[in-house]
């Protein structure tokens, strides 16, 4: 063999595995369940989880994760806290490139769509779901675990896209709205059965009302803002769910920027004009006005009850700043009152896929655990929750804690008749198609109102040509076009689009080169042959 | 051809690794920023230039006459850094007159780079107010010629006073201070601190935002070992929050 073959064969050696290198990381290989949960190896698993700002929930956390590692002491749980969900959605996106993300994280099902963008990132619940011995009440889980059947089903259905289920339910609520009784009533209102939009914003109209001395007529006070709203993603939603207007559909089509939108908007602008209206966003926290007598409806969390009311447990105005009031709870305003439609919302849980197949198993056993009885009525008691099994929902621990509603702190009046109202309300929930995108499109639709609240309040003219740039804004802002959406495949592969001119070039250069060594190679042994000839 | 076949190799073999090359692991938080006013009061140097505002900008005295959600434009310098992410940066910045909170002013990572302390800015946005906190929103800024770092401005005798909200945002600082209480947020070292100081038998609450002063400078190590009864000196933000909430920037405690 000539020295030059030799040097051909080497350089290929050398290139081919920069080459194969080159192709990439397919990310994890899909997980499948383990035959059996290997309790001689130990495992490190972290978890990613939210809080209200409230400490109690930290508390509840810190006792699973140490009353879960008795039971498993092999398995050591590292929780990390966020009081925001979209921290978390950020830092998980951030550690997908890195291989990094958590074991077990609490999310929303919008995120998770996001997730499932890298290839196996989240591992599928389905088969662990009804594993005989890993499995919800499966032959050898070490705890009472709710079994199939009963996680209350349209919430597990909630964690169900893209053809698999995705996580688990952790706690679920809705939006309730906190009001002022006292003031409503000062103002010769009587609260209806069911809160419309209509009476809403005849009230927060009449609230502004002023002295000569230029104080509020309602209050005496120099501030007053009659209605504010804690999530504007929310507030856009649940108006066009109940107006019939479109958002999305299951295909993924963003329908929000319609006739209808405008005409919402046009109505809040108003509103805003007339000083009735603000936002979290803009203002701050419905509580802190609430609780100081400076708002009389407050949109927000049932998840946030416990801040709301002049005795509420948690607040972050100074108690000379607090007024004595009377709070009422009602579902949300509707369009319909025979109808009533709200979000259904609360925090639910995944678990990411690992190499390690029994790194996984051991995540599925905790995430399990957090929907222990003990687990569920514990969390659900620290704010407007309600459990996410019947097995919880249906206890005579629960049962009894229902029942002492306003008997002291820990059964404040405000807290449980939130609960109260979702549990009535059950049937009336709604939830926005999940895919990938959809976290997006939220964020959208919050944005509509936040603009033109701000607008208003800037004396700026809201028209149908300011309505036709916002709504571009806005499509563009949150890349709504198409151009910077994706779909998820069953696999969950990426679509990565055409390549870009930098690589084509590479890829040209390196078939270039290929081909001059063939060409050298074919000459060099054309040559030799007619040497020998 | 053997030269110029061992060139083209040699250059595929470097874009191959170019190609692989992978992208650096980005921080899972924010970087925290270096507590940038630790500076001892008697070393800050002072304004480096006279303090003249161009054409169209405010004075203080005009911003804060200004109504809200009005458009201001005011003349600036950076003192400190709290945060970027997704083109966003929130930023503390005073001039010789009074302070200007900047919240989530459009900004670049490679700008944000270069608004160090001192650094002195022209911003465009909307004067607002955040549960109290006046600050000016959805601005933009342009970098501009000149320096300023604030000296601290003693507000000791202030405190409890309506006059203390003239001062809102400005570098501050308080004297014999007691440690009433300490408290991470959600119980969560890492996060934002909590402390209550005790002066002239009145209680006031401050913070160590975790995103000006992270864990890993040592205002936040030092104020997460004050205890109760200890006597400080402190420096920092004069931010608002349902009240004064001062962003700490350094602490002494007392021998």
């Amino acid at each position: 063999m000539n020295k030059k073959l030799i040097c051909l064969i080497l350089s290929l050696c050398m290139l081919l595995p920069l080459l194969a290198g080159c192709h990439g990381s397919r990310g994890l290989r899909e997980f499948a369940v383990p035959e059996e949960f290997d309790t001689n190896r130990d495992y490190e698993i972290t978890f990613w989880a939210k809080n209200d700002t409230n400490k109690t929930q930290t508390h509840i956390y810190q006792k699973a994760i140490a009353e879960f590692q008795a039971l498993y002491p092999n398995i050591r749980v590292n929780l990390r806290l966020y009081t925001d969900y979209g921290k978390i959605y950020n830092d998980v996106i951030t550690n997908i490139s890195t291989n990094t993300t958590p074991n077990v994280c609490i999310t929303y099902p919008d995120h998770i769509a996001t997730y499932l963008t890298g290839t196996n990132v989240v591992a599928p619940l389905d088969e662990l779901l009804d594993h005989p011995r890993y499995g919800l009440g499966g032959s050898d889980v070490r705890f009472t675990s709710p079994r199939s059947g009963e996680i209350i089903p349209s919430f597990l259905n909630e964690c169900s896209f893209a053809g698999h289920c995705y996580a688990l339910p952790f706690m679920r609520s809705t939006e309730a709205c906190y009001i002022n009784k006292t003031y409503v009533e000062a103002m010769g209102y009587t609260l209806p059965d069911t809160l419309t939009w209509d009476f809403v914003w005849e009230v927060a109209d009449a609230a502004t009302k002023k002295n000569a001395d230029g104080t509020f007529a309602v209050n005496g006070q120099k501030v007053m803002i009659p209605f504010i709203y804690k999530s504007t993603d929310n507030m856009m939603i649940q108006l066009l769910r109940q107006s019939g207007g479109g958002y999305s559909n299951d295909q993924g089509e963003v329908l929000l920027f319609n006739d209808t939108t405008k005409e919402l908007l046009y109505t809040i602008a108003k509103h805003v004009k007339k000083g009735s209206f603000s936002t979290f966003k803009i203002s701050s926290y419905p509580a802190n006005f609430l609780n100081a007598g400076q708002c009389i409806f407050a949109i927000d969390s049932t998840a946030g009850a416990t801040w709301m009311g002049t005795h509420a447990p948690l607040s972050d105005i100074s108690a000379d700043k607090l007024v004595e009031f009377e709070t009422s709870v009602m579902p949300i305003p509707q369009f319909d009152p025979d109808h009533p439609q709200m979000i259904s919302q609360g925090p639910s849980v995944c678990v990411f896929n690992k190499g390690d197949p029994q790194e996984v198993l051991a995540s599925w056993l905790f995430t399990q655990y957090l929907l222990t009885n003990d687990v569920q009525i514990a969390y659900s008691e620290t704010e407007g929750y309600v459990p996410v099994t019947s097995m919880a929902q249906d206890s005579d621990e629960y049962i009894d804690y229902l029942s002492r509603e306003g008997q002291d702190v820990a059964h404040y009046d405000v807290k449980i008749k939130a609960v109260k109202m979702l549990l009535a309300n059950s049937d009336n929930t709604f939830v926005t198609p999940v895919y990938n995108g959809s976290a997006s499109l939220r964020d959208a639709a919050g944005q509509l109102i936040e603009n033109v609240t701000k607008s208003v309040r800037r004396k700026e003219t809201v028209d149908d040509a300011y309505m036709d740039k916002l709504f571009a804004d806005v499509t563009s802002l949150y890349r709504l076009d198409g151009a910077g959406r994706e779909s998820i495949s069953a696999e969950g592969a990426e679509d990565l689009g055409p390549l870009p001119g930098p690589s084509k070039a590479l890829l040209l250069s390196l078939c270039a080169a290929w081909a001059l060594i063939g060409a050298y190679t074919l000459r060099d042994a054309a040559k030799k042959r007619n040497k020998r000839v | 051809m053997k030269k110029f076949l061992a060139m083209l190799l040699t250059l595929c073999m470097v874009l191959a690794f170019a190609g692989c090359a992978q992208k650096a692991p980005e921080a899972t938080e924010a970087p925290a920023q270096e507590a940038t006013t630790e500076t001892p009061a008697e070393e800050t140097p002072a304004a480096t230039e006279e303090d003249v505002k161009s054409e169209g900008v405010m004075t203080y005295a005009e911003y804060v006459a200004a109504e809200l959600e009005s458009q201001v434009t005011v003349e600036t310098y950076v003192q400190a850094k709290q945060s970027w992410w997704e083109d966003k940066a929130t930023v503390y910045s005073q001039d010789k007159d009074g302070a200007y909170f900047l919240y989530n002013m459009a900004c670049s990572q490679e700008d944000y780079d270069k608004l160090v302390p001192g650094t002195k800015i022209k911003v465009t946005g909307y004067k607002s107010e955040w549960s109290g906190e006046i600050e000016i929103i959805d601005a933009t800024f342009e970098i501009e010629g000149g320096s300023f770092i604030a000296v601290p401005f003693d507000a000791t005798e202030l405190l409890g006073k309506d006059e203390l909200i003239d001062h809102q945002n400005q570098l501050v600082s308080f004297k014999g201070l007691t440690v009433e209480k300490v408290a991470y947020k959600n119980d969560q070292p890492g996060d934002d601190i909590y402390v209550t100081f005790g002066y002239n038998g009145a209680s006031y609450d401050f913070c160590v935002e975790s995103y000006l002063t992270g864990p890993d400078t040592e205002v936040y190590s030092t104020v997460g070992a004050l205890e109760e009864g200890d006597v400080v000196d402190v420096e920092g933000f004069l931010y608002w929050y349902e009240g004064v909430n001062t962003h700490i920037t350094a602490v002494t405690v007392a021998q």
